[in-house]
């Protein structure tokens, strides 16, 4: 039982070690390349969020500071507004229905 | 055997079930802007029962005795007025070819804004009053002006003034391009988008008459007619355009430019359901 835990104990350590790595300019290209490939999505179907823009901006002015930490989270989080915002185009197509007036 | 053959029937059945419960969302799908335009009055009218329907083109002043007061007050020296001026000099004043707006409209411009936005058969899209005040100056060798500004704000609003009373009298003609205009129209007035998650209708077809913030939102019937209008809010004149496209970045989505199709279609489909009503524009808004 003992071996187990300590190479559980080890794993996780490993783990949470590799999570507190800063984030490299690779890093933060690569979450913002993903990010502006949403967006591009969510304009074609016409329905952007201006937080996705603000955001995207906050990405790039941290990464020009020298900053990827911050850079790569605003990135992802970029992301993630971008996916939401194309989710809500497309549960809208048909959604829309529920609200009008008959 | 036996078992095979409850099967087959239990399938029938419900093949049957499945069709008889499609036919009805077949119907309800089935684009109708007469009855369209009947539900919305009566939608507004069942929930406002005090409000007499041509009072709905005053917006948030038509939503309680003391607001319709404040309007009585402001009517008298109306904000808009200096837009007004300017839009009939504007209007009048030949371009450089000599022409004026006059030669590019019917009834040379007078009392015609009840019948925008109209279907273009030959273009097959929708063509607002914006949009072919715009055409009309360059087809007479004039810049476009912005749609957002208040240039257009005032030519827009003199036409306005010149139909006030006039019932608005938008044409569906039988062309189902049109009707697939004002089907979008319709779609994106109910569709939620921006980050807030709102549609035009989470405003004005839910909530006309609360608060949001320090403002009294206005009913959706009617909205058009009172178009452009002054705004406390922006210390000046809004057009059509910069009205919707406010609405959308309010709401955290990303605007669309000026006359985009998708615009274009709302306006149809709002002027549309507002038939009957007479035009009140230039209007005056908290």
């Amino acid at each position: 039982m003992n071996m187990p835990r300590s190479a559980l104990v080890s794993i996780l350590l490993i783990a949470s070690s590799v999570c507190a790595f800063a984030a490299t300019e690779a890093d933060y290209k690569a979450a913002y390349a993903a990010a502006e490939a949403a967006n591009k999505e969510a304009a074609a179907l016409r329905n952007q969020w201006t937080t996705t823009a603000a955001t995207l901006a906050a990405a790039k002015k941290a990464a020009d500071a020298g900053d990827f930490d911050a850079a790569t989270a605003s990135a992802r989080e970029a992301e993630a507004l971008a996916k939401a915002s194309s989710f809500q185009a497309t549960s809208e197509k048909e959604r829309w229905k529920d609200m009008e007036i008959r | 055997m036996k078992l095979r053959s409850a099967i087959q029937l239990a399938s029938a059945a419900l093949t049957l079930a499945a069709l008889t419960f499609a036919a009805p969302a077949t119907a309800a799908d089935k684009i109708d802007p007469v009855a369209d335009a009947r539900a919305f009055k009566k939608f507004f009218t069942d929930k406002f029962p005090k409000v007499k329907l041509e009072d709905f083109v005053n917006g948030p002043y038509s939503m309680d005795e003391g607001l319709h007061r404040q309007w009585e007050e402001k009517e008298q020296f109306p904000p808009y007025e200096f837009s007004l001026d300017m839009g009939k000099e504007m209007f009048t004043k030949p371009f450089k070819n000599g022409k004026t707006y006059e030669d590019c409209f019917p009834n040379k411009g007078i009392g015609i804004r009840q019948n925008y936005p109209y279907f273009d058969e030959k273009e097959g899209k929708v063509i607002t009053l914006e949009l072919a005040l715009n055409r009309c100056r360059e087809a007479n060798g004039e810049p476009p002006f912005s749609y957002v500004r208040d240039e257009m704000a005032a030519l827009t609003a003199y036409m306005a003034f010149t139909s006030r009373g006039k019932p608005f009298d938008i044409k569906i003609p039988n062309d189902p391009r049109a009707l697939e205009a004002y089907q979008r129209g319709k779609e994106y007035f109910y569709t939620r988008r921006g980050q807030l998650n709102f549609s035009c209708a989470t405003c004005h077809v839910q909530s006309p008459g609360e608060r949001i913030r320090a403002e009294v939102l206005a009913p959706a019937l009617g909205i058009m007619n009172a178009m452009p209008i002054y705004r406390s809010e922006w210390s000046g004149m809004g057009t059509t355009s910069r009205r919707f496209t406010t609405c959308n970045s309010q709401i955290r989505g990303v605007p669309l430019n000026p006359q985009d199709d998708e615009y274009r279609d709302l306006e149809y489909y709002l002027s549309y359901v507002s038939n009957g009503l007479p035009i009140s524009g230039p209007g005056a808004r908290p």
